[in-house]
């Protein structure tokens, strides 16, 4: 007999195996399952709707893989209208929606539901920008934005916190960390996004979210967003775990949970009999 | 009356037990056996198990004494002269993490004691009954009869009757002094700052906002123009009810009540939430409706702000628009109704 | 060895040298006679049991906010007056907020300690609440508000409510964002009041909402109104606790007339004031480790911005919830004026209703067993069946009310949808709390019966014997009598039967229209009660082998052996 099965009655035994288990199945999934990756690292491409052979490059990926849905020449479509295809018309969407959609993961489409979420990016950068180029040569639509807006380092957080509280706080949290939307939609959490894309986003208005055109909100402003969304998500939390940074309903949580458990099982060695 | 057993005393009636014949010699209930006898601890029969129980002690409270060093030192070493957070969170954790230290050492230290070295012989204390004794009680009655005899007050109607008037109303100026709180509503509850020719501007820049930069699927927050800290208004009691929304939808999408308000499929609402006034600010570009997040009550801007979801019950009042020669957007009238929760006088 | 002389005085030990320590104690004994008051009190016996100390964690909790707060009011100043802010928070600088705001970001940022200073307060607040309910419940589970402690028992839910108050008016006065809201919220449900609520509205906020008079109005209640009452609530709590004694655990030894337990001197000096310490010093480890009501992030209160996730703090949780699951078409016109139902149930009748509920309680239970003996022995709680239910059948309620307070969170950590939350929670709330109660009360039940068949039966050994007839038998040993003392000791309680309409002598019983709803709340309660094992069952069950059918089933209906009344009453078949 194994030494360690001569305990196999003890009264912990099973508990413990319990959470040996539940150590080892939770140790396989994050083995095999794929991490959800930060966008996808841009790259020194450019989309340049301009440049024909890109613009090939894009086409014929968009035909192998996006014009199921969107249509062979991007002019999308509703199955209820009796067509074959059953996607938004991409004529006009511009560069920055291809981008972000793609360039997040949340284009192809992986299931339909009420909404697309982000996934790991499909293609790497380059064809990412490719596609971009493409349906910008459709017709003029929001171009990727240029790098001197997206450094954080240029924006002011002060301005940007003011600005994303009126504009963006009442779905996304005061802290980027998400929240809901009606029948199943939400906002998503603003954490590990690159800067490129929370232009584009902002840009473009995917999916429920409003569209922030220069109008609304200038460049210089989006990078103030920027940089307060950079200094929210990375800066460290000074009164010690952010707990989720959701409010008070998980730190309610914490209370009971750590604080009532804790002061409890004090309570419960204070009037144990000692040995 | 309930048929209640108690414990330890004879009961004639018990019904479940009618069947069962008693034997002669057992009693009606249980006899409480006693106190168990005492079981020693470790430390009252083993020498070096009391001397590891002190030495236990003593290091809890030996530790205590660090964490109050470590609080102090943690004071001092971090300036927070301009802190970034990280040295925020450092001066937090030293000086809360030593005060831990310094409370909890002393807390589980005396605990320790006592459970492992103070005596542990369950002792019993009498309780007497809450209830006094029927002479006592007599005694007490008799005591109060006669203090309301002398005083009087049965055989002198006339004082009765007028202090207890006196008494009855001697609480009203407390009341009464309360009246100024605050002013009467009046009309002020209905009132905005909205009128035909103030700009809309926006929310927080105050840039006044022209008709063609708002495009399809987007919202802009806007104010009345000339709604400042600076300005002579009530700043935020203003905000508080002139706050709204424009959005941009297709003409036809265009509720036929709100047509006469809206301009070019451009549509103004008050922003504030008819339920209890937070701000409906999540705008569903997808569905065109908007959500409260604070109750889920959810309007849906091709109905005219109707509510389809959640505790509201009246539609955002809508604001009407025009533009004005330069293209600025601008009210044409007031609300064309009450912003903010509803209150008795509503109508 | 003295003199057989009267003596002018009595004979006073002369100790060689008078130490300082004799002489502080005779200076406070001449004074406020000292030595009374040890002797009265030092040796006072108190009953040992952690879930005694639920009421401490929370008056400890008091005694650290009142501590922490104190600290706080050096450096908060209640004013809503705006100023522009220009303290070590960066992206707050040169923004308008109210100089509340201003000075609370400040103690975080600029005041070292300060920040775990408000954290312990905030955190300390958060386990205030909780305790005083955790502690109620186990009060109320325990049947400890029996006579003569249904007074206690009114005192601590009046607590309770006012803790909850305190608790909003606190966290309220850093005037951010989030806490804003919630004033804005608290504003409408003043104003749906019938009649005068735009007017109590007014004269509360001194004017329109937000308006500059509600931080100052804020800061007196939540630092001298509240406190204040809840002191002398707190103190009164305590002193009838001393004077009524503690309550303790059937078990034996301890019966209704005594306490078992150790003395106030030394042990619980060192246990109760050790906690205090314990207590405090957790709450000092949270408020190092876990951030709580990050207000500079927050941003200053504005009507114009709202966050997503815009809930209070979570012991007013179950009224966010209650809002939330309103209808709409509760808002009425009658006659030119406005009545918002969907406002005032879940926000005044709701709360108003519960309080009401939880403070009448004690009387109502009273009423239907008909019970008014002092109680100084706790229940078991499977010993009251139909309490235990009510109990668990009231937490299930209001816990679904709490969860529904957060819906949004829930609806974004688990991918669903809100719209679809509310209304399961809807129909949660009534198909629920009934259901709750009948499985506790049948648990309860079972327990009970477990407890009779143990006593009866005695606990298997797993020494399992054959007969020569081939059968198999377990042996059971006989529960030794400390353990069988705590499976029988408490109260059978049977409904009241209805009285005769005359009494002995022929004159009418005059009754009062209330007696057949006093019989169906006591038929309620103990209709199907299980009664403890009597020694005569005892002897029964050991003194004739398959005589188990001349056992009662504990139970009102009486078991009758071999007729079909057995089989219909369920009565404990002691089968083997």
């Amino acid at each position: 007999m194994i030494a360690i099965m001569r305990h196999r009655r003890h009264r912990l035994a099973l508990p413990l195996l319990l959470l040996v288990g539940l150590f080892a199945a939770g140790l396989l999934y994050s083995a095999i399952v794929p991490r959800a990756v930060a966008s996808t690292e841009p790259s020194t491409a450019v989309a340049d709707p301009d440049n024909a052979e890109q613009v090939a490059y894009g086409r014929e990926l968009f035909l192998s893989n996006c014009s199921t849905c969107h249509g062979f020449n991007a002019e999308g479509g509703d199955v209820a209208d009796g067509n074959q295809v059953s996607g938004p018309s991409l004529i006009g969407v511009g560069a920055a929606s291809v981008d972000f959609q793609v360039g997040t993961g949340r284009m192809p489409l992986q299931a339909t539901g009420p909404q697309a979420p982000k996934r790991m990016p499909q293609y790497p950068d380059d064809q990412v920008k490719a596609m971009a180029a493409y349906i910008a040569s459709l017709a003029p639509g929001p171009a990727i934005p240029e790098d001197r807006w997206l450094d954080p380092a240029g924006g002011d957080p002060g301005a940007g916190g003011e600005i994303f509280r009126v504009n963006c706080a009442m779905c996304h949290n005061f802290a980027g960390s998400g929240g809901a939307l009606t029948q199943g939609k939400y906002a998503p959490s603003l954490r590990d996004v690159a800067p490129t894309h929370v232009y584009s986003a902002m840009l473009t208005g995917p999916q429920s979210m409003p569209v922030f055109g220069d109008d609304n909100i200038t460049p210089q402003q989006k990078q103030d967003i920027i940089a307060y969304l950079d200094e929210v998500t990375t800066e460290s939390s000074p009164g010690g775990l952010s707990l989720g940074l959701l409010g008070p309903v998980s730190e309610g949580l914490v209370g009971w949970v750590v604080g009532i458990g804790g002061l409890i099982a004090c309570a419960v060695w204070l009037g144990a009999k000692s040995s | 009356m309930t048929q209640i057993v108690p414990g330890g005393a004879s009961h004639d009636e018990f019904p479940g037990n009618d069947v069962v014949p008693r034997p002669a010699g057992v009693p009606d209930r249980f006899e409480n056996p006693g106190l168990p006898e005492h079981r020693p601890r470790l430390a009252d029969i083993d020498r070096k198990a009391a001397r590891r129980a002190e030495l236990q002690v003593s290091l809890f409270f030996v530790l205590s004494s660090a964490g109050t060093v470590l609080t102090i030192v943690g004071y001092f070493v971090f300036k927070l002269d301009g802190a970034s957070a990280t040295e925020l969170e450092a001066s937090n954790f030293l000086i809360g993490f030593g005060l831990f230290l310094t409370l909890f050492g002393i807390g589980v230290g005396a605990v320790h004691w006592a459970k492992t070295l103070m005596p542990d012989h369950e002792m019993i204390e009498e309780r007497h009954a809450v209830e006094s004794t029927p002479q006592t009680k007599a005694d007490a009655a008799e005591i109060i009869a006669d203090g309301i005899d002398e005083s009087g007050i049965r055989r002198r109607p006339l004082i009765l009757a007028s202090l207890g008037g006196a008494l009855a109303i001697a609480p009203l100026p407390a009341i009464v002094l309360l009246k100024d709180t605050g002013p009467n509503p009046g009309d002020s509850l209905r009132t905005t700052l909205w009128a035909n020719g103030v700009r809309l501007v926006q929310d927080p820049t105050r840039n006044p906002v022209r008709a063609s930069d708002i495009v399809l699927g987007s919202i802009f927050h806007v104010l009345p123009e000339g709604l400042t800290v600076e300005s002579e208004y009530d700043y935020l009691e203003e905000k508080a009810k002139a706050a709204a929304i424009v959005i941009r939808l297709e003409v036809s999408e265009v509720a036929e009540e709100a047509r006469p308000g809206s301009y070019a499929g451009l549509v103004a609402y008050s922003k504030i939430c008819t339920h209890m006034g937070c701000s409906v600010a999540l705008y569903e570009q997808t569905t065109q409706h908007l959500l409260c997040p604070c109750h889920q009550s959810t309007f849906d801007l091709r109905q005219n702000c109707k509510v389809i979801f959640g505790p509201a019950k009246r539609a955002l009042p809508q604001l009407p628009i025009g533009v004005d020669d330069e293209g600025y957007l601008l009210a044409t009238g007031g609300l064309a109704g009450t912003p903010g929760p509803s209150f008795w006088e509503l109508g | 060895m003295t003199t057989t002389a009267p003596a002018s005085r009595p004979a006073v030990p002369r100790a060689t040298k008078r130490t300082t320590v004799d002489k502080l104690a005779d200076f406070a004994d001449s004074r406020i006679g000292a030595a009374q008051i040890v002797k009265g009190s030092a040796r006072k016996i108190f009953p040992d049991h952690w879930s005694f100390m639920l009421g401490e964690v929370a008056l400890y909790s008091f005694v650290i906010l009142l501590l922490s707060g104190v600290f706080l009011t050096f450096f908060y100043i209640p004013s809503a007056g705006l100023v522009q802010y220009d303290g070590a928070y960066e992206p707050l600088r040169g923004q308008w907020v109210s100089e509340s705001y201003a000075s609370t970001v400040d103690i975080s940022w600029d005041v070292r300690g300060g920040l775990l200073m408000r954290q312990i307060h905030h955190w300390a607040a958060l386990i205030f609440v909780a305790a005083t309910i955790v502690h109620m419940a186990r009060v109320f589970f325990t049947g400890a508000f029996r006579k003569p402690r249904e007074l206690n028992w009114v005192i601590g839910a009046l607590l309770a409510l006012l803790a909850v108050f305190e608790g909003f008016a606190g966290y309220s006065l850093p005037d951010d964002l989030l806490s804003g809201t919630g004033l804005r919220i608290a504003s409408a449900i003043i104003l749906a009041i019938p009649i005068i609520g735009s007017y109590m509205s007014f004269w509360v906020f001194g004017g329109q909402f937000p308006g500059e008079s509600f931080i100052p109005r804020l800061y007196t209640i939540h630092v001298l109104l509240l406190p204040a009452i809840m002191l002398a609530l707190i103190a009164a709590h305590l002193f009838l606790v001393v004077l009524h004694k503690h309550t303790q655990y059937p078990g034996p030894g301890r019966t209704n007339k005594n306490v078992v337990g150790y003395p106030l001197l030394p042990v619980y000096a060192a246990k109760a004031g050790g906690f205090f310490f314990i207590v405090f010093g957790v709450i000092a480890l949270m408020a190092a480790t876990m951030q709580i009501n990050p207000i500079w992030l927050y941003g200053p209160y504005d009507p114009s911005p709202i966050t997503a996730g815009s809930q209070p703090d979570w012991y007013m949780g179950f009224l966010d919830g209650a809002v939330r699951m309103m209808p709409g078409w509760l808002e009425f016109q009658i006659g030119g004026y406005t009545l918002s139902g969907q406002t005032l149930i879940p926000a005044l009748i709701l709360p108003g209703l519960l309080t009401g509920l939880l403070v009448m309680y004690p009387w109502i239970e009273q009423w239907a067993t008909g019970d008014r003996r002092e109680h100084h022995l706790l229940d078991r709680p499977r010993n009251a069946p139909t309490r235990t239910g009510l109990g668990v059948m009231g937490l299930t309620f209001y816990c679904i009310l709490w969860a529904n307070g957060g819906n949004d969170i829930i609806a974004t950590e688990f991918n669903l949808s809100i719209n679809d939350i509310t209304w399961f929670t809807r129909i949660f709330l009534i198909v629920l709390p009934p259901l709750a109660f009948v499985i506790t009360k049948r648990i309860c039940l079972g327990l009970q019966r477990r407890d009779r068949e143990r006593v009866l039966h005695g606990k298997e050994t797993g020494e399992v014997f054959r007969l020569e007839s081939g059968e198999t038998l377990e042996r059971h040993e006989p529960l030794p009598e400390a353990e069988r003392w705590l499976l029988v000791q408490h109260d059978g309680y049977t409904p009241i039967e209805a009285a005769s309409a005359t009494d002995a002598n022929g004159v009418r019983r005059p009754g009062t229209p209330f007696d057949g709803v006093k019989r169906r709340l006591s038929r309620f309660y103990f209709g199907d009660a299980v009664l403890p094992v009597t020694p005569a069952e005892l002897a029964a069950a050991h003194a004739v082998q398959g005589g188990h059918e001349a056992i009662g089933n504990g139970g009102t209906d009486h078991a009758i052996s071999g007729s079909a009344d057995v089989a219909r009453t369920g009565a404990t078949r002691l089968d083997h």
